[in-house]
């Protein structure tokens, strides 16, 4: 036993100076290996029949691993991650078609709401002319009637006028007979009083 | 585990292998061994068959932990290898778990690691290369051959490339077999040798104390580097044996 003298030794020395501890066993570390090899390591021991029956067992043992795994161990785990998978992608299709559903209902409801708005512009619209030729009519009545009074009232204002123009004539005849009649004593020519009274009427724009 | 005694290490009695099953068991030369790949499988077999129970749409966490391992082996089978990397899900899945629970047991004090022997691992690893040359044969008949001759070498160099290529090939069984069984090994034999020192520390009275404390320190570290190593390796594993079913499949 080489290996264990040596090992001695250093156990030996670690008793007077134990920093030397840590160097001196990382070589008697290094040391073992060799040592191993030197002393014959039971892996390589081939006079008993263990060693090499243990590979039999062993082949024996991992065929049947294999087998079990291979039959029933990994095809279990594979049924349950594709019925999470299968699971999964039917759980994402059913999301998408309700998506796909809720997106038809948006654009229908969109789409409603975009008529009843053009409906209900066109109404306001509709109501709105109406209102405004409505107004536009009775405003031209307005004006009509207006117009109509207009003209009735210019009618009869010259209708006065003419007659106030035409007894203006006459008053100014009489008020200048009588003046003059009062200032000379004698009525006017009737013939001259009205040329003059026609003339003064006409410069003033009456007549 | 411990070393018997306080004056030697019995670093590798650990490995030593004994029946199992008391006389049943020794009359068929059924190993500590074998009764740890039955109780990894069991485990595997359990994970499964416990988490998936109750095939909820919404995984507890057995379930998410059993479809998480479903699905990390699909993924890393589909990534490595293609479409085609369905077939050998099974196959992957079944050698990754199979020596991660075997890694991780062995972490367990009185537990025996069945990955730390190379018989076994040489096993494993046989297994995937005879795998992927009869997939590569399978798949590619005759052609198979091809994939020693890289394309567009001078055919002077052929003969010598043709070798290189064969030793790669070849190789593939003893590194990914090694590999898995020296790291378990290593990590086993520290930590049998800072628990014996433990031991022995504390025999030599209160000047021992200290470096004992120090070893049982480092022992709690090399424990979690060991599930880091037990998953690790594991992994290394299963994706080279993607990578190398990658190349049966496409060659190149």
């Amino acid at each position: 036993m080489l290996c264990s003298k040596k090992v001695q030794a250093r156990s030996a020395g670690t008793m007077k100076l134990s920093r030397w501890t840590i160097p001196l066993l990382g070589t008697g570390l290094s040391m073992l290996p060799v040592a191993a090899m030197a002393e014959g390591m039971p892996q390589l021991d081939f006079s008993t029949p263990l060693t090499t029956s243990q590979v039999v067992w062993g082949a024996i043992i991992f065929a049947l691993l294999y087998w079990i795994l291979s039959r029933a161990g990994l095809p279990l785990v594979a049924s349950v991650l594709e019925e999470r998978g299968t699971k999964i992608a039917r759980d994402l299709d059913e999301a998408r078609a309700a998506k796909a559903s809720a997106d038809a209902g948006m654009a229908e409801a969109d789409q409603a709401t975009a008529k009843a708005r053009a409906e209900a512009q066109a109404a306001i619209n509709a109501a709105l002319d109406e209102a405004k030729k409505k107004a536009a009519e009775q405003a031209e009545a307005l004006n009509a009637r207006l117009e109509k009074r207009l003209q009735d009232s210019e009618a009869q204002i010259a209708q006065a006028r003419v007659s106030a123009m035409s007894a203006l004539r006459q008053v100014a005849t009489e008020t200048a007979t009588t003046v003059v009649t009062r200032l000379t004593g004698t009525a006017p020519d009737a013939g001259r009083l009205d040329t003059a009274i026609g003339s003064a009427l006409a410069a003033r724009g009456i007549g | 585990m411990a070393a018997e005694g306080s004056s030697s290490i019995d670093a590798l009695g650990q490995f030593q292998l004994h029946p199992a099953l008391g006389g049943i068991g020794a009359s068929v030369n059924f190993t500590q061994s074998n009764l740890m790949m039955v109780v990894a499988s069991l485990l595997v077999l359990a994970l499964l068959w416990f988490g998936m129970k109750p095939r909820a749409m919404v995984p507890g966490r057995l379930q998410a932990a059993a479809e998480l391992a479903y699905e990390s082996m699909m993924s890393m089978c589909v990534e490595q290898i293609g479409p085609e990397g369905r077939k050998f899900f099974p196959f992957v899945f079944t050698l990754f778990f199979f020596i991660l629970f075997g890694n991780l047991l062995g972490v367990f004090p009185y537990f025996f690691t069945f990955t730390s022997h190379i018989m076994v691992t040489l096993a494993l690893a046989l297994l995937v290369f005879v795998l992927v040359t009869a997939v590569a044969i399978k798949e590619h008949g005759l052609h198979f051959f091809s994939y020693f001759l890289p394309q567009g070498i001078p055919m002077v160099l052929a003969p010598l490339l043709v070798v290189i290529e064969v030793i790669s090939y070849l190789s593939r069984v003893i590194s990914l077999s090694v590999r898995l069984f020296a790291n378990m090994m290593a990590g086993h034999v520290m930590l049998e040798v800072f628990g014996a020192f433990i031991i022995m520390l504390s025999g030599l009275g209160w000047l021992g104390y200290f470096p004992a404390g120090l070893s049982f320190g480092l022992n709690t570290i090399l424990i979690g580097f060991e599930l880091l190593v037990a998953v690790l390796q594991a992994y290394v594993f299963a994706v080279l044996t993607c990578i190398y079913l990658h190349d049966a499949v496409h060659l190149h």
